[in-house]
């Protein structure tokens, strides 16, 4: 998991994308016969920097602009493109991964590369590093516009969905001295906020609130439940465990009070804070507890308050 | 500031999140109370600790930190490190202690929360 091997977006790309997918079609060609002179008009014309040789639609040869400055660098006569062009052509199949394109452009320095179809073995199209380029930004748009249109739906499914009343529940149960799992109610349920288009402020406020109280069941009591109640102007929360019971409440409330042993504040808990920071990010909070029982704490956060 | 930056000049190591490091660095936070820094830092902030325990991790995620930045040469365990790498969170370490570290930070233009701070 922490290893260096990431797999990125660009990569499962350029694995899942085949060559007819990207490639330019229809390909502007010359034939073997053209003069070199004519050559530099063709490409300049088109606005490209080499091109395929086709005879009777066969690929013969491939010439670019750098064959072109080599001939004029030697001062040669005009002759046709045949002799100087490379007759020697990698190919690509249409249906071949994108990647082996990308390494064979790569690994040969190449400009360009010619896309046959396995089938006819005729030309059908051409890849070079820029066609490469435009194609992947394509598809990364079109996987962007998809998560754009998925995130708008997530977003209002308040709006979507018909009711007098709407009331979303969520219940968690958390496990008295799990400290390992610590934190873990707190961020599922801040993910699943912003999943419902909650405001990131909002979100926070919950996810920070729920965490405090969350560590606190950890820490201080033999387990117990959260449930939260999301309606589309408030969030509510409740937590609920089955004991010790806080003797003070108002003690308790006291920053910088705390009853933590020494292996909870090593660990960084026990700042005394942890109520505290519940009571800012909320808009109502109320805590009720009978020792030997429980306590239940409830908060309340309005969202039309932003 | 980039995160890079600091992690090029400072000498830090990387040890997750190593495509978040592109982020901004908005402010510092020092502190190794979990509460603490819960209820001082916002989004964007790089936050210098001693604290190694992986609820680091939660505080960090749940605050949107650029990333936090182990002093003292400690370092985290694997249950630390591969939790900030499902998060991909940066957790950096520098062998640097706190003050220095902290200094060299602010040398860099990295401030912290100036509240309270003014005219003092």
């Amino acid at each position: 998991m922490q290893g260096e091997k990431k797999f990125y977006k660009r990569q499962e790309m350029v694995y899942e994308l085949k060559v007819y997918q990207i490639m330019k079609s229809p390909v502007i060609t010359v034939h073997p016969e053209t003069l070199m002179s004519e050559l530099r008009n063709i490409l300049r014309d088109k606005g490209i920097s080499g091109t395929p040789v086709i005879e009777n639609d066969r690929l013969v040869g491939i010439i670019s602009i750098e064959d072109f400055i080599k001939w004029q660098a030697e001062c040669m006569e005009d002759c046709p493109l045949k002799q100087r062009m490379i007759s020697e052509v990698k190919t690509v199949y249409a249906e071949e991964p994108l990647v082996h394109a990308v390494s064979t452009l790569e690994s040969h320095g190449f400009g360009r590369l010619p896309v046959i179809e396995r089938d006819t073995d005729k030309l059908v199209g051409i890849v070079t590093k820029g066609v490469i380029i435009e194609g992947l930004l394509r598809e990364l748009e079109i996987d962007y516009h998809e998560e754009e249109i998925h995130r708008y739906r997530a977003s209002h499914i308040f709006e979507d969905l018909i009711a007098d009343n709407i009331n979303l529940v969520f219940r968690y149960h958390v496990r008295g001295n799990d400290v390992e799992r610590g934190g873990e109610v707190a961020s599922g349920f801040k993910k699943s906020l912003l999943r419902l288009g909650i405001h990131p402020d909002i979100c926070r406020r919950a996810a920070i609130a729920t965490y405090e109280a969350e560590m606190n069941t950890i820490f201080y009591t033999t387990g117990g439940n959260i449930i939260v109640n999301v309606q589309p102007d408030s969030i509510h929360l409740k937590v609920q465990d089955n004991g010790p019971g806080i003797p003070d409440i108002q003690k308790a409330l006291k920053p910088g009070f705390s009853t933590a042993s020494d292996w909870i504040r090593e660990m960084g808990f026990g700042a005394g804070m942890g109520l505290n920071n519940i009571q800012n990010c909320a808009d109502e909070m109320d805590i009720t507890s009978t020792v030997g029982e429980g306590t239940t704490l409830e908060i309340g956060i309005n969202m039309a308050k932003v | 500031m980039i995160l890079k930056d600091i992690v090029e000049k400072l000498q830090l190591e990387v040890l997750t999140g190593r495509s978040a490091i592109e982020c901004e660095v908005i402010r510092g936070y020092a502190g190794d109370l979990l509460s603490d820094v819960m209820a001082n830092t916002q989004k964007g902030d790089l936050w210098i600790t001693q604290q190694f325990h992986h609820n680091i991790v939660a505080v960090a995620g749940m605050n949107e930190l650029a990333g936090v930045v182990l002093v003292n040469g400690r370092r985290p365990g694997d249950v630390t490190i591969s939790k900030a790498e499902i998060e991909n969170i940066p957790i950096m370490v520098s062998t640097v202690h706190s003050f220095e570290f902290i200094g060299r930070l602010y040398a860099m233009g990295v401030t912290g929360i100036r509240e309270n701070a003014e005219g003092v």
